[in-house]
């Protein structure tokens, strides 16, 4: 173990940082496709190459989010178990949303059938919504505070209901992540498409970059007024992880705690705002490839600055301060994180380089003329 | 204390979910090899039939894999959501296999599988074939970490009781890997897989033969599936699960339950054939048995004994006292800081700390338990015999019958014999066999671990998330209802382009194609 337990904890805050936002921009760009496939298809040929727009690369994007789910259930075992249990019904509806996409890629074009297709498609559409706004709305309520405790036994008691998550800072934080994701799944597409799917999705990038900015600075000025949270006894960084020894405050304002101390971190906010703009500017001037760069970009500091505001919690406890969970105290073992270190390490670059070999493999653009050429192999 | 209904609906929940999960996996596990040798053929031989073979298999396999991924993702997530206590108490140990899994063979297996179905144009042969070969690596890599996962509950290795975080902890990540229950299962469960496999290509084969329509492409297939799945069924029976019984205490009793095995006897015991098993009166009446062969695959040797259940019993009497023993000095610990003293008293006690958490099925103090609740517990901790032994040989006669039939088709396909009709009509009729012997084979092993998730070290019952009833209830309907659709959906799939044939594949030269002249 060459990094002791502090060091490492922190290299974990990071790593699950990265497979999330790993997750926002390969996971991201196909929710963004299949909630945009209604409505930028007006016909089955232009719907299939929406389609085919991912349909060899959406299956290993998946898997940053299956990821970044084994990733923190080993890493951070009591924030797994409180978030998936706590938030029982938001993941069971995004579990469900979920379902229809393996499917609904594979199936959907098997059959001629223009109802078949046209029910898939409807499909497809819940599969990229539901998640997306699911994702933004449980970030927001980490963010509100999530109420509940444990006992003695470590046992986990949620005291919260569903209707209690959709609160309205929640609903803002959802819209921000909806709104995103389906600029970034626009911008997607015009690399992969031409003609009139290329053209519209040019008009609706810069909307949904606008309204996703101006989402996450309302979001901004309100968290200034949001309760946050702070460790306010002595932090023992290398101790081992009991969440039930330490005391914590609450107070309006605490979450920009970190940024009044490091004021440098306003440039990643500042940062998601250059992005926006910048990705809107590349897209207007058909330069696609770059404007993909630049909304992964915005897509990366937006979610950085929601970590950096909570920094060190990972899932503050509304009901019962001293439950709330940090990255000092919430963590895997020492020699449980030093392995999984090394294995991340280690296939991390192997996953990266693989997969770009892949979408290099796939390059180019597909076309209504592909489809037509290739109408049984195609989705 | 934790509503027994809502752990009870969690079961059901867990069991419904992870056996519709393995209708998927073994096709996956098995398919992807089997194309991975067809391909290979395709690339030494040229003959662009091979190829024809590994994209129509492989249309049939999409099918399957796309519900094999949807199912999964609910596995994921169902250890979360409901057995949040189960993630808190073993996380540190239960997730990392997990991790590694995504990290080494999910994004393998799904990043190249893409590629498998849409790069046939943009690789070359060689390209291509490694892609193959790639995805079926994937696919059993992933069967590895889940099966280290799940042998690791069977039998908890290289791991320890941390008081302070209050959960099992990592002490050895070799022990972990290499534990014995987890290689076994691994070798059992993927050999399951390409028997599972073979006997899908072997039956739709034999029945493309049997309609007269393209037996070239068939007879081809049957032969690959034959010679696979005989070697695979061989491999399931043989690398049985035995030599993972050696060590825990849990094991040890499902082995004897399995077997209706209530009294040690002196090795080798016998084999009970088939008997009717009372677990009340701990006997069991109308026994068949044979002498000497129990012993002899139970433990691989003639002079170690199969322990019995009344005598696990027994020991587990006294278990259950010091594990009350050990979960007061837990409570001292966990409110008076770890002293010295004490810790060293806990660390004496503390491997039969499960055994004292069995107690607050009756008691949630735990400390104040009585003579009566010692004793329920202890007869709880012993698993159910009657389910146990009569699916187990379900399995087993699934097994044998395979084996016959893979045995027949082999030496019949390699002297070029597979149009006999019976030979055919059996291959056909043994398909759905495979699918009950790997759901058999789960509860068996599952079910055989009761009343533990993990074994010895926490008790099922404990394990559940602090959920309400209406909340189990409506998300097993909702699972159900869209379950149930899914597979009504992927079998109409399934036996369309079954019907169809190599002809779905539009290469203008298959039975349809022919026969009517256009493309259907
Ligand atoms: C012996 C094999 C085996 C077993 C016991 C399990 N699985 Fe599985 N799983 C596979 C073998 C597999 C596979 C063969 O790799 C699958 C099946 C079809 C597929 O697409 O991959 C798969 C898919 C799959 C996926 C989707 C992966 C993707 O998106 O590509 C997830 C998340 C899981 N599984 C998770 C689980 C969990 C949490 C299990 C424990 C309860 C589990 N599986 C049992
Ligand atoms: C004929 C001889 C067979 C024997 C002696 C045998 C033995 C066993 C045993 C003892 C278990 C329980 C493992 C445990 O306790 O953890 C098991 C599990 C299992 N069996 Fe079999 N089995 C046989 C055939 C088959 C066949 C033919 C299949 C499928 C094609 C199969 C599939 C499975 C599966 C999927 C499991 C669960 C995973 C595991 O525990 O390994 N078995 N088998
Ligand atoms: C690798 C992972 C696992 C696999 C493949 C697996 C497979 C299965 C199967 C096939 C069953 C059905 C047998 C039955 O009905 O009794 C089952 C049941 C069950 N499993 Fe597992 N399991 C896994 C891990 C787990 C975990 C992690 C838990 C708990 C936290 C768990 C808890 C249960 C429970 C409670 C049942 C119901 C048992 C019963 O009702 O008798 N399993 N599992």
């Amino acid at each position: 173990m060459i990094f002791d337990y502090e060091t490492l904890r922190l290299i974990w805050w990071l790593f699950l940082g990265v497979l999330l936002i790993g997750f926002a921009i390969m996971g991201g760009f196909d929710l963004g496709v299949a909630m945009l496939l209604p409505f930028l298809g007006k016909n089955d040929s232009e719907r299939r190459v929406i389609i085919n727009s991912i349909r060899a690369t959406w299956e290993g994007n998946h898997v940053w989010f299956v990821t970044a789910g084994g990733a923190l259930f080993a890493a951070w075992p009591p924030a797994y178990a409180v978030a998936f249990s706590g938030f029982y019904f938001a993941l069971l509806l995004t579990l469900f949303a979920l379902f229809l996409r393996p499917i609904g890629f594979d199936y959907r074009s098997k059959l001629p059938s223009q109802r078949w297709r046209s029910n898939w498609d409807n499909a497809l559409f819940v599969g990229g919504f539901v998640p997306a706004l699911i994702f933004g709305v449980a970030f927001g309520n980490l963010l509100v505070g999530v109420p509940f405790h444990f006992d003695n036994d470590m046992r986990i008691f949620y005291e919260g209901s569903f209707w209690g998550l959709l609160n309205p800072f929640a609903l803002l934080a959802g819209l921000v992540s909806l709104s995103m994701l389906l600029m970034h799944g626009a911008v997607y597409l015009q690399v992969k498409t031409d003609d009139v799917i290329y053209q519209r999705c040019k008009t609706i990038v810069p909307i949904f970059a606008g309204i996703t900015l101006l989402a996450f600075g309302l979001a901004g000025i309100w968290v200034a007024n949001l309760n946050g949270y702070h460790i306010s006894s002595v932090i023992q960084p290398n101790a081992a992880s009991n969440p039930l020894l330490k005391q914590v405050t609450q107070a309006p304002g605490l979450w920009l705690d970190n940024y009044q101390q490091r004021p440098l971190l306003w440039l990643i906010p500042g940062l998601a705002f250059i992005a926006g703009i910048v990705t809107s500017v590349l897209s207007k001037n058909d330069r696609p490839g770059l404007a993909f760069i630049s909304s992964s970009l915005m897509l990366s500091s937006i979610i950085l600055t929601a970590g950096c505001a909570m920094f060190p919690f990972l899932i503050p406890s509304s009901s019962a301060l001293s439950s709330s969970l940090t990255v000092w105290d919430a963590s895997a073992s020492h020699k449980t994180l030093s392995i999984i270190f090394w294995v991340t390490v280690i296939f991390l670059p192997l996953i990266i380089i693989y997969t770009s070999w892949v979408f290099r493999v796939l390059r180019g653009k597909i076309t209504v003329a592909h489809i037509k050429a290739n109408d049984h192999t195609a989705y | 204390m934790i509503s027994e209904s809502v752990v009870e609906l969690s079961r059901w929940q867990f069991a419904a979910t992870s056996l519709y999960h393995f209708l998927f996996v073994p096709v996956t596990l098995g398919l992807t090899f089997l194309l991975a040798i067809m391909e290979s053929t395709y690339v030494m031989t040229g003959k662009e039939i091979y190829k024809d073979m590994t994209q129509f298999w492989g249309k049939l396999f999409g099918i399957n894999f796309a519900l094999g991924v949807t199912t999964g993702l609910t596995m994921e997530f169902e250890f979360g959501m409901n057995w949040s206590y189960f993630s808190q108490y073993v996380g540190d140990v239960f997730g990392a296999p997990l991790a590694i899994e995504g990290l080494m063979a999910f994004f393998l297996e799904s990043t190249f599988v893409g590629l498998f179905f849409f790069g046939w144009d943009k690789l070359s042969r060689g390209q291509h074939l490694a892609v193959t070969w790639l995805v079926a690596l994937g696919s059993n890599l992933s069967a590895l970490w889940i099966l280290v996962a799940n042998g690791w509950m069977q039998n908890p290795v290289g791991a320890e009781f941390n008081p302070e975080t209050m959960r099992m902890e990592i002490t050895s990540f070799a022990q972990l890997l290499f534990n014995p229950a987890a290689q076994v299962k691994f070798v059992h469960t993927v050999a399951a897989g390409y028997a599972t496999a073979s006997a899908f290509v072997l039956g739709i084969s034999a029945y493309y033969i049997l309609k007269g329509r393209d037996t070239a492409f068939a007879r081809r297939s049957y032969t690959i599936a034959a010679g696979f799945g005989l070697a695979a069924t061989l491999s399931v029976i043989v690398l049985g699960d035995e030599s993972g019984y050696t060590d825990g205490e849990v094991q040890k009793a499902k082995l004897a339950a399995i077997e209706a095995e209530w009294h040690t006897e002196p090795a080798p015991a016998s084999f009970t054939v088939i008997g009717l098993p009372d677990q009340d009166k701990m006997e069991t009446r109308y026994a068949v048995q044979i002498p000497w062969v129990l012993g002899l695959i139970g433990t691989r040797s003639a002079d170690t004994p199969i322990t019995g259940l009344v005598d696990i019993l027994e020991k587990n009497r006294g278990r259950v006292r010091n594990g009350m023993k050990a979960y007061a000095l837990l409570q001292i610990l966990r409110t008076g800081g770890m002293d010295a003293t004490t810790l060293a008293e806990f660390n004496r006690y503390k491997q039969d700390l499960g055994y004292g958490l069995l107690l607050k099925r009756y008691t949630e103090t735990v400390l104040d338990a009585t003579d009566e609740q010692i004793e329920l517990a202890a007869k709880y901790s012993l698993p159910r015999v009657v389910p146990l032994f009569w699916t187990f040989r379900v399995m087993v006669l699934c097994g044998f019958i395979m084996l016959g039939v893979f045995f027949y088709a082999f030496i019949a396909s390699s002297v070029r014999k597979c149009r006999q009709a019976l030979l055919l009509r059996l291959s056909v009729a043994i398909m759905p066999l495979p699918w009950i012997a790997c759901e058999t084979g789960w509860f068996v092993a599952e079910f055989g671990r009761q009343p533990w998730t993990i074994a010895e070290i926490l008790p099922t019952f404990l394990s559940a998330s602090s959920l309400t009833e209406l909340d189990m209830y409506l998300s097993l309907a909702g699972y159900i209802g869209l379950y149930t659709l899914f597979l009504v959906i992927e079998l109409f799939l399934m036996l369309k382009f079954i019907k169809l044939g190599p002809s779905s594949l539009h290469k203008g030269r298959y039975h349809f194609e022919i026969a009517e002249g256009v493309a259907p």
